[in-house]
């Protein structure tokens, strides 16, 4: 792209002057990466002293739902529900401003840079995060009870799916591909006779707390991120998400992420207030996790046979196949492992 | 009869081709896109090694859970709306064994080496 000049710096250069107290301008502005449902942007707020660090996350073009899936919250709630986490003590990284209309650079918001790590391979493997491995489960477990105690009254509208809507959500989204697969068919069938009684409790759910989407340095978790499909459902199913096998990134024997035990997990979930934890209702939710990202790869390959012709998506459509194996050995174990 | 070489060994050697050759010439999008390229070549080789004679025995099971003939895809498709009704469970004779041998069939041509497949080859004493 070269020296072409980005039209984000003059507007986001104003944004931070007015919001930000004793900021005389930006630096460095770059894109991290493109998701389809959004942009995130890192760049340098700079001041009489040090310079801060920011982020600023902005809908695609800056135009909210130009990507963004039925279940993404707005990026004005995002910021709303990281700042309410924050006030429970969950590690977040501060809001700095939530852009308006006359910021002219579309919805967003701008926060703290957080340093760290969130490539699951590195977290796993370097010699960095040796320490902090161990420590990871039960740091989960600490910070979903305290996510799972921000005040119902105080949050924003939020979708609200019980284990009961999520079945029959994703049940639909799977007949429409109209392509057999047996074994989802068992899953759907165990999961409508499994569900959750509709008296469970809901809470606030971050919806996809798992390797990625956590910031992670040698002293541990630093920040959840990535809060655009919360919603207010059944707390067992963030304790579940990110032990579903896909997260554990080839370490199958540890559960949570690749990186630790359930039994660390649930401790740290319980000796932080987070309520005791229901094993049935979390394995109902590994189960439909582990189904929907088997449909989610089924939704790549109709995207490919409708004519999104990538090898990349392609691919993709043949991975349904490993969510089969794990439901299997979920709901058919064959030597009594799971 | 077709002549040689057999699609498996053209589909062995363009990916080859891809992988050993071309790739090391790439670079960055288009590099990342070659290795997918040859993955799914890959998968192409196996499903011919492999398809023939897993498919062939998947529609005898069918036949014989449901008790009638038919395509393969349409006793697939009774398969899944019966068990969809609950007339079909992991209680009526042969149908965890069918699940766990199509399962077991389709790893071993998509994602051979993925951790849940390699596990369950342990667990059922096939590795």
């Amino acid at each position: 792209m070269g020296a072409e000049a980005n039209p984000l710096v003059a507007p986001l250069d104003a944004a931070t002057r007015k919001y930000i107290s004793g900021a005389s301008g930006i630096a460095n502005l770059k894109r991290l990466s493109g998701g389809a449902s959004q942009e995130i942007w890192s760049f340098d707020a700079m001041t009489a002293s040090a310079p801060i660090p920011l982020i600023l996350r902005r809908a695609p073009g800056g135009f909210r739902d130009a990507g963004r899936s039925g279940t993404a919250i707005s990026l004005e709630t995002e910021a709303r529900l990281i700042g309410l986490a924050g006030e429970v003590g969950v590690p977040v990284p501060p809001v700095r401003f939530v852009l308006v209309e006359e910021d002219g650079i579309g919805q967003g918001f701008v926060m703290d840079c957080v340093p760290g790590e969130t490539l699951a391979r590195k977290i796993l493997r370097d010699a960095e995060f040796a320490d902090a491995r161990p420590k990871l489960a039960r740091q989960c477990g600490e910070i979903l009870a305290r996510l799972h105690k921000v005040d119902k009254a105080k949050l924003p509208p939020l979708r609200v799916a019980t284990g009961r809507t999520e079945v029959e959500q994703y049940f639909q989204t799977y007949k429409a591909y109209q392509y057999p697969h047996p074994v989802f068919e068992l899953a759907f069938r165990w999961l409508r006779d499994n569900a959750p009684p509709d008296s469970t409790e809901l809470t606030l759910v971050h919806g996809d707390f798992r390797n990625g989407n956590l910031m992670i340095g040698p002293d541990g978790v630093r920040a959840v991120l990535d809060w655009e499909i919360s919603h207010v459902g059944d707390p067992m199913a963030d304790l579940s998400w990110i032990c579903i096998n896909p997260w554990r990134f080839g370490n199958i024997d540890n559960p949570v992420g690749g990186f630790g035990s359930r039994e660390d997990l649930f401790a740290g979930y319980e000796a932080a207030g987070g309520g005791k934890v229901d094993p049935a209702r979390v394995k109902f939710w590994e189960v439909l996790g582990t189904l929907k990202w088997g449909v989610m790869c089924m939704g790549m390959a109709a995207a490919f046979l409708q004519g999104d012709r990538s090898v990349e998506r392609a691919t993709i459509g043949r991975r349904s196949s490993e969510t089969e194996v794990d439901l299997m050995r979920l709901l058919a174990p064959r030597n009594g492992k799971q | 009869m077709q002549d040689q070489p057999s699609a498996i060994e053209l589909v062995d050697i363009v990916a080859d081709f891809i992988r050993n050759h071309a790739m090391p010439q790439l670079q960055g999008h288009a590099a990342f896109h070659a290795r997918v390229a040859a993955n799914a070549l890959d998968i192409v080789k196996r499903e011919l090694q492999i398809a023939p004679k897993a498919s062939a025995d998947e529609h005898e099971r069918l036949k014989k859970l449901l008790g009638r003939d038919g395509s393969i895809a349409e006793l697939n498709r009774e398969l899944c709306a019966r068990i969809e009704t609950g007339d079909i469970s992991l209680e009526t004779p042969g149908l965890e064994d069918h699940l766990w041998a199509i399962t077991m069939t389709k790893l071993a041509i998509d994602q051979p080496n993925y951790s849940g497949f390699v596990r369950a080859l342990e667990e059922q004493g096939l590795k």
